[in-house]
């Protein structure tokens, strides 16, 4: 490592002004990033990192400000530097690539024109360079067929793909200094893994430094020689990515590893002094538990299929012109798959983006129709009953749904307790105002949620204790099978810890069983009995997790499997 | 892009239908009698039959509809009673004075609305923000027939800059070969700068008028739009790209933000081109709204039937050019065409 570092943040304090005064959001930190070095900012929702280094590109909304501290780069000190200095140094000699990829690409701009937008900003191309250096830099992060694809438009593309747009156009104009803020949050484990590749391979061969702003542990351990560990804007360790998983010294930084799921652990290991998730006095059961099994799985799914037509272009006016085209088959998203879910059993269904795991849980939980097979739910074909006609059927009660995002599945406008009393208000047995209050309190006290919050909008609410509301209204009609899809992908690591373990502590003391959807495949190994992983609407495997996941019997699995950087080698 | 053309074509022919329909009924069922009006205070209840038959009038309503939709096959949008003349001929003469009129007013309009908007967006919570919202509410809190006339006192009366507010072209100055209809550019193909020049002094206060009424809508949502773009992930990375503020905004967000924009447009130009009946009235414009308000009192059936078939024409058209519009500012309008 040079004595002299590229990037030296020192002593820096960012506030934003807001109706309440100053808010302080990064607190006098101090990280330093040597010439080809890189070095992981890892922390959770509001620990301030990504702050940080808006700062130091100095692209921090009109609301923030730095207030203290230095940040040079080779020399230049970053805090002073006017406006026209600091767009010379943006793009040409510090780079940014950013989440939701796809977002931050313009629409409706070709990724070549973008690209030749940063290489003629700073004088990397002339007009008649632009277009030939453009394709060079999408060769470079191995896009198939440059030349098309210069002409795309981001919409045309897959997430993956924008990710390498972006990338090239972070490295179009050789900077010295990456900063990848959650470059792969979003994306699947295998586009994560080829992306993360992507980035260490071209920024390695350059000799550029890195930072890596991630909330993902594992990712930190894997790519990075340094970790700086923040917690509420202030920075509470430092070390090497190889020291600190061995030896982590701060107690938030063994908090944050401790939650983090990994091979070996069980769910409860992940809460370090496992504080207990459901209150003493709520432990006297609301609910009865559900009378003795009776024989034969909960729900038999056979042969499920669900067609969705290719959208027609034209169709209208080629049939009044009589030339009709010849229909195009149907796109297929779930190919004729057939599993089921015994009672009590937590079934996992693992795949990535696209593979129809989504469209599966819609069609069991029967808010889309199939279009064709049986779903079996205890004894009857509710497959057969529309999905408009379901919400009137008896059924609905006992088949529920915890959704992905608890922000967006809760209406903004409903106080938790209305939210929590809505299915009651319309299938439950509970009538007069303080019956169901008294109904929505044992839910919200079963939930773990403060009594005292359940008059609070969700806005008043943090992600934790709002996934919790939405946990509460699932059971609130005491379910028999609760579909979750992806409950904790929008959580912190801490707050995922402590969601698993409720829905572990709720499904056992309900009766209840779960078909649990996600990407997260070591989720699913701590809550899942048994697993099915899905690729392009098929099942490729199916078995108990410890089969699936540790002895993977499919190519696709274990090609899942090794995309996931583990942080504890 | 023609297939969508024509696609967006055929779906528009059902509304048509609708409002040849609706407005022969209307015109039907509104009080007044076109007979008794035309014989006058003082015919006797003989003639007024004997007009009524002569129009057509005592036919039960199935055949005026036949007839009336018989003659619109050919282009006949049948005569008007109070000028004597064509519907259509009388629409020809007058609408492109009112396409004119609008079109000045909203190209004025842009004109000011569109770099304050922006600027206002740019710079959010300063002075020039403030400005944006005065002149916005201003704008629009003023009656049109208001503004006109306090436009005439000023500059007509007080300063006398501008000429008497009597129509497109001062009375003793001759028209153009008429190509277009829009004096402004007959005039210049006539190479008649002179004339050019009489009719562009008349134009600018009607266009003015129309403009400080436009000026809000337009304003306030390219202001909205273009906080909105402004906000989004790919501005952030067109900074961070060290990209010139220039061409964050212009290019990257500007572009981005037109397309809420461009419907606004569109709407404001069909409501005016319809509603500014007030602004014609001030200043003697010969224009479409005029015409059919005139008929209207004196329950002219034709000319209202051909107005509102016009504008209802135009509208549909003005749509189409809307979305053709759109897909040329996103590609993924085009995908779906």
């Amino acid at each position: 490592m040079t004595a002299v570092p590229l990037l030296e943040i020192r002593n820096l304090t960012v506030e934003f002004a807001t109706r309440r005064g100053a808010v302080q959001a990064v607190k006098s930190i101090d990280v330093s990033v040597a010439k080809g070095e890189t070095v992981a900012i890892v922390g959770e929702s509001g620990s301030g990192k990504s702050v940080t280094s808006y700062a130091v590109v100095r692209i921090l909304d009109r609301a923030g400000r730095v207030a203290e501290g230095t940040i040079s780069f080779s020399g230049v000190d970053l805090v002073a530097a006017d406006e026209a200095q600091m767009r010379d140094l943006r793009g040409r000699e510090i780079s940014m690539i950013f989440q939701n990829p796809r977002a931050a690409l313009n629409p409706i701009r070709k990724v070549g024109k973008q690209i030749e937008d940063v290489l003629l900003q700073h004088v990397q191309a002339t007009r008649a360079t632009a277009k030939e250096k453009a394709v060079e830099a999408l060769t470079k992060v191995k896009i198939a067929r440059p030349e098309e694809r210069y002409d795309a438009y981001p919409f045309e593309l897959s997430g993956g793909m924008c990710q390498r747009v972006v990338i090239a156009l972070a490295l179009a104009c050789q900077p010295q200094l990456l900063i990848a803020d959650e470059p792969t949050t979003g994306l699947d484990v295998t586009t994560q893994k080829a992306v993360m590749d992507l980035i260490v391979e071209l920024t390695r061969e350059r000799g550029m430094s890195t930072i890596l702003i991630t909330h993902d542990l594992g990712l930190a351990a894997a790519y990075c020689d340094k970790v700086v560990v923040m917690e509420k804007g202030k920075v509470v360790e430092t070390a090497l990515a190889s020291e600190i998983f061995r030896n982590p010294q701060h107690p938030y930084t063994r908090r944050l590893m401790q939650a983090t799921p990994r091979l070996g652990t069980s769910l409860a290991d992940l809460l370090l002094d496992a504080p207990q998730t459901v209150p003493a006095e709520a432990r006297t059961a609301v609910t009865e538990p559900k009378p003795a099994a009776e024989a034969g799985p909960l729900m038999q799914v056979e042969n499920l299929v669900k067609e969705y037509p290719r959208a027609a272009t034209g169709a209208l006016l080629a049939k009044l012109m009589g030339k009709a085209e010849p229909e195009k088959p149907a796109f297929r998203a779930v190919d004729g798959i057939s599993f089921s879910i015994a009672r009590g059993e937590t079934l996992g269904l693992v795949g990535e983006s696209g593979c129809g795991k989504s469209t599966t849980s819609m069609m069991v939980t029967r808010l889309i129709d199939p279009s064709g097979g049986k779903i079996i739910f205890d004894g009857t074909d509710i497959g057969a009953i529309p999905a408009k006609q379901f919400a009137a059927s008896p059924h609905r009660r006992r088949i529920q749904m915890v959704f992905q995002d608890p922000t967006d599945s809760l209406n903004p406008r409903f106080t938790a307790e209305r939210a929590i009393a809505d299915p009651i208000m319309r299938m439950g047995a509970v009538k007069g105002r303080d019956a169901l209050r008294a109904r929505c309190e044992d839910l919200a006290r079963l939930v773990g949620l403060p009594v005292e919050l359940i008059d609070r909008f969700p806005h008043q609410l943090s992600g934790g204790q709002k996934a919790r509301v939405g946990i509460a209204r699932a059971i609130a009609l005491d379910p028999d099978l609760v579909i979750l899809d992806e409950p904790t992908a929008a959580l912190d690591v801490s707050v995922q810890a402590v969601v698993l373990n409720l829905l572990e502590e709720l499904k056992g003391r309900l009766g209840m069983s779960y078909l649990f959807v996600s990407h997260d495949l070591n989720v699913v190994r701590l809550l899942c009995d048994r697993v099915i992983v899905m690729k392009t609407g098929s099942i490729v495997e199916e078995g108990t997790a410890e089969e699936v996941l540790g002895d993977p019997k499919a190519e696709y699995t274990r090609e899942l499997l090794t995309a996931i950087p583990h942080p504890l080698l | 892009m023609l297939r969508m053309i024509g696609q967006r074509l055929m779906t528009t022919i059902p509304s048509v239908i609708g409002v040849i329909i609706v407005t022969f009924l209307l015109t039907r069922v509104l009080p007044g009698d076109t007979a008794a009006y035309f014989a006058g205070p003082a015919a006797s209840p003989q003639a007024i039959i004997e007009i009524r038959s002569k129009l057509g009038l005592d036919q039960p309503l199935p055949v005026q509809f036949v007839s009336y939709v018989t003659a619109l096959v050919k282009g006949d949008l049948g005569t008007s009673l109070t000028t004597g003349q064509p519907v259509t001929a009388d629409l020809a003469a007058r609408l492109p004075a009112s396409a004119e009129l609008t079109l000045a007013g909203l190209l004025l309009a842009m004109a000011v609305a569109l770099p304050l908007g922006i600027l206002a967006a740019v710079k959010q919570g300063s002075w020039i923000d403030h400005l944006c919202r005065v002149v916005a509410t201003a704008g629009v809190s003023l009656p049109v027939f208001f503004t006109g006339l306090l436009l005439v006192y000023v500059f007509y009366f007080l300063l006398g800059w501008s000429p008497a507010p009597l129509g497109r072209l001062d009375v003793f100055a001759s028209e153009p070969p008429r190509v277009t209809g829009l004096l402004l550019i007959d005039t210049l193909l006539a190479r008649d700068f002179e004339t050019f020049r009489g009719a562009f002094a008349q134009l600018i206060l009607p266009a003015v008028t129309l403009a400080i009424f436009s000026l809000a809508p337009i304003t306030r949502m390219t202001r909205a739009s273009m906080l909105a773009v402004l906000g989004a992930d790919f501005v952030r990375t067109a900074r961070a790209s060290g990209l010139t503020n220039r061409k964050v905004i212009g290019t990257y967000a500007f572009r981005n933000a037109m397309l809420p924009v461009v419907t606004t447009l569109g709407m404001v130009f069909s409501f005016l081109l319809g509603a500014n009946v007030l602004v014609e009235k001030v200043f003697a414009w010969p224009g479409v709204g005029s015409y059919a308000v005139e008929a209207l009192i004196a329950s002219d059936y034709a000319p209202i039937q051909g107005f509102v078939l016009t504008m209802a024409i135009l509208y549909v058209a003005l749509n189409l050019m809307i979305d053709v519009l759109y897909g040329v500012i996103d590609p993924r309008v085009r995908l779906e065409g």
